[in-house]
């Protein structure tokens, strides 16, 4: 062993660093019931929680059900999704290039880091793409062509014109019936479209895989998150984002408690209401995160525990005897020269 | 003298080893490991049937209940995946399984958070015991997780609109290229699979640095100097030989 390695410097005792040898008496102390003890109680705990409260099952939007309960909300936003002005069309990374609304640090825009990997094309996957796949249906397929063909200039006049309208559609006797215009085959593009969906058959349609098994739901939820009727039903649950949103449950139930301080951020108003909201949070929560797990490194922040003095509850026991003299204490600890920590006493 | 082991009434093949004058090989891998995890935690301090006075709080029974808790929660998660995840929904055995699994999951959060917060006001990663506190945050941010996608993986509303909200902070720091909240194949994945095994691993780790190091002793009473007996290695003297 080298000279260097034979003699370390020795280190001041910090009280917020460093702990005291403990040379008190020990107890008798068995492990293996106190965890069968409180296996047990939690055993009793999650049956008694479970039989009086259960757990919620709300049943999933799926774009059947909201196209048959708002047909016209439907339309109002599968036109937005053909014309490319729908959330998810002007989202960018990860889905497409169109839009920022991931938002920026600074300088940085971590979104755009890792491209576009899960690519959605509202018009032609949401749209377009569904209703080319209906079969025996040649006036769908021809107005889906005439709209394909045109020009994107007169894409977007018709597009422009229809959104116009389609808000104040109604829907009777299963029909959308939007007022009269110039829309060229727009209005029978949405009108299939909604059929569709009320039949059930766009549900099927959107699952991003094309194999006979898919688990990747991703464009039909983006799809719905689109529409109003998905945030309606969302805020009546009281899950919204100015509600503390997805730390919450549907009904009354505790719901992801733990992400209170995230949640938190989203209420404090320059942070809820700036377009760089998510990524603000996120960051916050990094740094937090970062300072909780290397708190022992943290002059000051270190010490918060010995200045609130909560530890003497805790130990109180301890100090009473110390403070007493009673000798269950660490006791002042003889001075030693390694950094073996205790040799057990037995009471 | 033939050294016979009792149970299997054979020769213990150790011991005739040491009669013969057979020492083991000591630069052997498997003595090395044996040898040191042996050394560092010998059975005693293993499974201890001792612990200091001071172990004396209601707030050190929130540790063990929390494993308690977590031994709960992978035991219904098994049933639950036994089935598949259709199941709680057209069953109502399934629904009450589920039930358990949900309350599980919150004494379990809320056991880790008291026992956090216990840790906390002990100032419990003084005297080499750092890396048993970090240890305890990342099992604590990996439970969130692996909350955060079995909230994901029901299959209904609130899996829902939970995965449209979070794919907006996700998305932000371009982990959403990577981990997709609304591939539901994805999520059950990381639900029932790779956060499962990192916690377990984490928590097993946590739990044998515990074992380690000890229990933190009290903060000093007033009217104690702390002096050259720190756990630390921290002393009053100048040199100290190694």
């Amino acid at each position: 062993m080298s000279a260097a390695r034979a003699t370390r410097k020795a280190r001041p005792f910090k009280v917020d660093r460093d702990a005291v040898a403990w040379h008190g008496r020990y107890e008798p102390y068995d492990l293996a019931k106190e965890f069968l003890i409180a296996f047990v109680v939690v055993c009793i705990l999650v049956g008694g929680l479970a039989i009086v409260f259960g757990s919620p099952d709300d049943t999933p939007v799926t774009v059947k059900s909201w196209s048959n309960a708002d047909a016209v909300g439907f339309a109002t936003t599968a036109i937005t999704e053909l014309d490319g002005s729908s959330g998810t069309a002007t989202y960018g990374p990860p889905y497409n290039l169109n839009g920022t609304t991931a938002g920026h640090l600074g300088p940085l825009n971590p979104a755009k880091w890792l491209g576009v990997h899960h690519p959605i094309d509202t018009a032609n996957d949401y749209v377009l793409g569904p209703l080319s796949t209906l079969p025996n249906q040649p006036q769908v397929q021809a107005a889906v062509g005439q709209y394909k063909a045109a020009s994107t200039d007169q894409q977007a006049t018709w597009n422009a014109a229809y959104e116009k309208a389609v808000a104040d559609a109604k829907f009777v006797n299963g029909k959308l019936v939007v007022p009269a215009g110039d829309y060229g085959p727009v209005a029978a593009i949405i009108a299939a479209e909604t059929a569709m969906a009320r039949s059930g058959a766009l549900d099927g349609a959107l699952l991003s895989s094309r194999q006979f098994y898919g688990t990747d739901y991703t464009k039909p939820l983006l799809f719905i998150a689109d529409g109003d009727y998905f945030a309606n039903l969302g805020g009546a649950q009281h899950l919204s984002g100015d509600q503390w949103g997805m730390m919450n449950e549907t009904g009354q139930y505790p719901g992801q408690a733990w992400l209170w301080l995230y949640t938190l951020w989203y209420q404090v108003g320059p942070i809820g209401n700036s377009d760089n909201a998510d990524i603000m949070v996120f960051s916050i929560m990094i740094a937090l995160t970062a300072l909780l797990a290397l708190l022992p490194f943290i002059p000051g922040l270190r010490s918060i525990p010995r200045w609130t003095r909560l530890y003497r509850l805790i130990w109180r026991q301890h100090y009473r005897e110390v403070e007493r003299g009673n000798g269950g204490s660490s006791g002042i600890p003889p001075p030693q020269t390694t950094d073996e920590v205790r040799t057990p006493v037995t009471a | 003298m033939t050294i016979v082991d009792p149970k299997t009434e054979r020769p213990d093949q150790a011991d005739l080893d040491k009669a013969a004058g057979r020492p083991e090989d000591a630069d052997q891998w498997t003595a090395k490991i044996r040898n040191t995890a042996v050394e560092a935690l010998p059975p005693q301090k293993l499974l201890p049937d001792r612990q200091p006075a001071y172990v004396a709080s209601w707030i050190y029974v929130f540790g063990v209940t929390t494993i308690a808790a977590l031994v709960v929660v992978i035991g219904t998660g098994l049933v639950l995946s036994i089935f598949g995840p259709n199941w709680w929904h057209v069953s109502s055995t399934g629904l009450f399984v589920n039930s358990l699994h949900l309350w599980s999951v919150e004494i379990f959060m809320f056991a880790m958070v008291v026992h956090l917060w216990g840790k906390f006001f002990m100032a419990a990663w003084r005297g080499k015991r750092k890396a048993t506190w970090i240890t305890g945050v990342v099992s604590f941010l990996v439970s969130v997780g692996a909350a955060f996608t079995g909230y994901l993986s029901q299959q209904n509303f609130d899996s829902q609109w939970i995965s449209t909200q979070a794919k907006d902070g996700i998305n932000s720091t371009g982990a959403g290229a990577i981990f997709n909240v609304t591939n539901f194949g994805q999520m059950i994945m990381w639900h029932i699979v790779l956060l499962p095994l990192c916690i377990v691993a984490i928590v097993g780790i946590h739990v044998l640095m515990v074992r380690l190091r000890g229990v933190v002793t009290p903060f000093p009473a007033k009217g104690e100097t702390p002096g050259g007996d720190a756990e630390a290695g921290a002393t009053s003297g100048a040199e100290v030989q190694a």
